[in-house]
């Protein structure tokens, strides 16, 4: 590749230095106009960026070209959530510009200003708003210029696809480049710009293809792994046989000895690098190393009392009432323990990078979710200046919170162009992607509530163990609620886990949501009151109700207790601001104990929808994929030993899985656009077993919910209590 | 040891010197610099990595490239004809069947000859045909409805 760099709209830049200032950015950037605008709710973005050496009061900007090219710059990356077009289309709207005529210049350390990463469903939640007013500022900016050089007020002047016209006359006329040309206006926003209404949008809310679309389906869309740089070299690390095992010895004479061959021993690590990448992996397969493996303090049985054992105290989420009252009110009592193991993101793009070190300049290409604490992270493993790395991000083959770590390929590609004085790529095989991957954590959710004569919830005593309180607020309205959370994710200590754990698309809320989902639905059938009444029955929240009603008219859903033996099941959730409401029907084999999920519907109240078709393709991906965490896809292992190597054991949702899926977007434009990406996946779990109970009276009470433990269930609800 | 390996690659005839154990995914991507093939799993299980030799969708991940001497082997970068895309590459486009795109090339070869055999398959046929291709991402009911339309429009021509 002859370019030192490109970002998503395929178009190279120079290459520079990585913490930019305010004036570097403008410098870099040429004419044009720009507004500088600020993405981010907290403080975290004025000390990192402070510590950063980037500018503290923005982290993203729009501007407009000379030639009516219009790039929104931004740290965020694209990894299929469809960010390129959904934030287009809200830029689009607010400048009065064609969607074509927007470029994306994203998670590029070199260009953008500091943004924390992609990941939690917040790209269009928090950067929407601000970068609206961004473009409503360059609107602005533009109408004010057309003002002067058309000699007519700005009230009696239009935008439309980039050019400013006369209301009354448009010939009278000029475009966005015309105005922008050897301009160099540069504009903060702050606060709240006049943004366009929901009843004048023309862009936003409607069904827009992905732009990435056409370079997907040719296979023109670079990967990291797709970068080729003159004499790189690939390169296979040696890992241990577990986490926690040390090595004694190692011998890479044999490997060293194949022609083309590069070893580098440095600094614990052991790599053998090649031009061609199985013949580095050949080579690697003649290292000769021994290794000190500790016996296994724990397994992926015994798992859930280890957790238990070392939560430690912990925090009360929500209080409410009190739970003495609530037991005496209570006229029946129920307890569960639910759990579920660790999962692996298994993104089709494994962990790759690729690094050059130049002229004292640290660049590297990486499938990160986070560049620029990757940035951080590498100058650190290097021992280095900030400013002297930059990471680029192309496109991104998956990331569901597993790129989002702590970028170990990237700084091991890093390591080892800096040893070789050559271009390295890394690309994890599949086997290190299940080994190094940062697991969901697995958890435990101990709940023990009450219900009264009338069927009301009087009493909740929630506890959830290693998977943190995500979408575990209660939103049913119960007196007497106590909601604690042990050992959180995200501040578990080592002797908590034997290997990395990290965000799986909607951290902990998956637990949380099939724990309480499942207990609701166990107190209806106690009660024998119909699953979706009593949810009703119990809850006064609008928005719940609307996805519940919503969803159940799209369903068909008839009313009975269960279990009903029809094999039926309900199940909702908040997430990410998004309330969503599923049903489902399956079919449960009891001799094999297989689950066939044969229809899930969908309800979901997002806020204002910007883009309905994307926002229905994250829907469908998240229910799909959700089959996948509910029945199929489990981490096994020993100790530090991970049993799961590939896809023949970790077993994702395939084509014969697909049940019919159906999607419905409740209206609610007053509010704002919540989060798209995680919410239906959230009560998948919940709805399968609630569906399995209704057909044969078996409760499920660990995911993933296979064909043993179901096995395993029928026949715990066949014995005599 | 290098050899002389000759094939025909999206209609053109080709001749390399190469070990000739190297799997065809690794010599279609370093030495031919066509990256629209991607490595997967490196196992024959996700199928991100199909190619099409004659009529066949094959795993290139395992394939040496000695195997298909005197072939015709077809990637996703020979499909596109004079700047206009495959019924196939248009409907994926179409109907969003794709998110991420890693696995889409994949996706596309394995279509690309069912729909060779099967110009006009069921809906069962296609999800049989596909069962092997694995998508994270799980646009999988778009993927489906794409290769649906794409047989409606040319039957895989």
């Amino acid at each position: 590749m002859e370019d030192d760099s490109f970002d998503l709209a395929g178009r190279s830049h120079r290459s520079g230095g990585s913490s930019l200032l305010r004036r570097d950015f403008i410098r870099l950037l040429g004419g044009g106009i720009i507004v500088l605008f600020n993405t981010d709710l907290s403080e975290l973005l004025g000390q990192e960026s402070r510590t950063r050496g980037y500018p503290t009061d923005f982290n993203a900007f729009l501007r407009i070209a000379g030639d009516g090219r219009v790039t929104i710059y931004s740290g965020k990356i694209e990894m299929g959530q469809g960010i390129v077009t959904s934030l287009a289309q809200m830029a689009a709207e607010e400048l009065g510009v064609s969607l074509d005529s927007i470029d994306m210049v994203l998670g590029d350390t070199g260009l953008c200003p500091f943004d924390a990463g992609t990941y939690g469903s917040m790209s269009t939640r928090f950067f929407g708003p601000p970068l609206r007013g961004a473009a409503a500022e360059a609107k602005a900016v533009l109408l004010t210029l057309a003002s002067e050089r058309l000699g007519a007020p700005v009230e009696s002047l239009r935008a439309e696809e980039g050019v400013v016209f006369l209301a009354s006359d448009r010939t009278k006329r000029v475009t966005f480049g015309a105005l922008a040309n050897g301009q160099k206006i540069v504009r903060k926003l702050e606060g709240k710009a006049v943004t366009k209404s929901v009843a004048d949008f023309r862009v936003m809310g409607r069904a827009e293809k992905r732009r990435d679309a056409r370079a997907k389906v040719t296979g023109k869309a670079q990967f990291t792994g797709d970068i080729r740089l003159p004499g790189m070299l690939y390169a296979t690390i040696l890992r241990p046989p577990a986490h926690g095992a040390a090595l004694k010895s190692v011998d890479t004479s044999a490997a060293a000895k194949l022609p083309g061959v590069v070893v580098v021993h440095e600094g614990g690590m052991v790599a053998v690098l090649h031009e061609d990448p199985e013949a580095a992996g050949k080579a690697l397969a003649l290292v000769k190393a021994e290794f000190d493996v500790p016996p296994p303090p724990f397994d992926d049985r015994t798992v859930f009392a280890h957790l238990q054992s070392v939560a430690g105290t912990g925090e009360e989420r929500e209080k409410k009432g009190d739970l003495a009252e609530g037991e005496k009110a209570s006229a029946s009592l129920f307890t569960g323990e639910y759990r579920n193991g660790y999962g692996a993101h298994a993104a089709m793009e494994t962990h790759t990078a690729l690094a050059r070190f130049e002229d004292g300049t640290m660049t590297v290409w990486a499938s990160t979710q986070t560049p620029f604490p990757n940035q951080q992270a590498i100058a650190q493993a290097l021992g280095i200046a900030r400013e002297s790395v930059r990471v680029i991000t192309p496109f991104v083959g998956g990331g569901f919170g597993g790129k989002s770590g702590g970028g170990l390929q990237a700084i091991e590609a890093a390591k080892l162009a800096k040893a070789t004085g050559r271009p390295v790529q890394v690309s994890w095989s599949r086997a290190e992607e299940f080994f190094l991957d940062s697991f969901r954590p697995a958890a435990v959710v101990k709940v023990r509530s009450g219900i009264d004569g009338g069927g009301k919830v009087c009493l909740w005593d929630y506890q959830v163990y290693a998977a943190g309180s995500r979408s575990s607020e209660q939103f049913y309205d119960v007196p007497h609620n106590l909601i604690r959370s042990y050992g959180r994710w995200g501040a578990d200590t080592p002797k908590m886990h034997l290997f990395a754990t990290g965000p799986w698309r909607a951290p902990g809320a998956n637990i949380n949501v099939f724990a309480r989902e499942s207990q609701i639905d166990t107190m209806a059938a106690k009660a024998r009151i119909d699953p979706l009444e009593f949810r009703l029955n119990n809850t006064s929240d609008r928005r719940m109700r609307a996805v519940l009603e919503a969803v159940a008219a799209k369903f068909g859903w008839k009313k009975g207790a269960g279990p009903s033996g029809r094999g039926v099941g309900v199940a909702c959730g908040i997430d990410a601001g998004t309330y969503v409401a599923l049903m489902a029907e399956a079919k449960t084999d009891a001799a094999t104990g297989s689950v066939k999920v044969i229809r899930l519907v969908a309800a979901q109240d997002m806020g204002f929808v910007v883009n309905p078709d994307g926002a229905r393709m994250q829907m469908e991906g998240c229910l799909m994929m959700g089959l996948g965490y509910a029945l199929s896809e489990e981490v096994r292992f020993s100790g530090g030993r991970i049993l799961t190597k590939s896809f023949d054991t970790y077993e994702l949702p395939r084509f014969s899985g697909m049940p019919a899926l159906e999607t419905v977007l409740v209206k609610n434009d007053e509010l704002a656009p919540q989060g798209g990406g995680e919410p239906a996946l959230v009560p998948v779990g919940a709805v399968l077993a609630n569906a399995i109970f209704d057909a044969t009276g078996a409760r499920l009470f660990e995911m993933p919910i296979t064909a043993g433990r179901v096995k395993e269930a029928l026949a715990a609800a066949r014995k005599p209590a | 040891m290098k050899e002389s390996v000759s094939f025909r690659l999206n209609g053109k005839p080709i001749r390399l010197e190469v070990d000739s154990d190297r799997t065809l995914l690794w010599v279609l991507r370093t030495e031919l610099g066509l990256t629209g093939t991607k490595y997967g799993c490196g196992e024959s299980l996700c199928g991100a990595c199909t190619v099409v030799v004659g009529k066949e969708a094959v795993r290139s991940c395992r394939l040496p490239v000695k195997v298909v001497r005197g072939k015709e082997v077809t990637t996703i970068e020979g499909l596109e004809k004079d700047g206009k895309l495959h019924p196939l590459q248009e409907a994926f486009a179409d109907t969003g069947g794709l998110q991420c795109g890693f696995c889409t090339p994949g996706m596309i070869m394995n279509a690309y000859a069912l729909l060779l055999k099967n110009p006009k398959p069921t809906r069962g046929q296609i999800q049989a045909g596909m069962e092997d291709n694995l998508c994270r991402c799980a646009a999988h009911h778009r993927i489906v409805e794409a290769i649906e339309r794409a047989s409606h429009v040319a039957g895989g021509k």
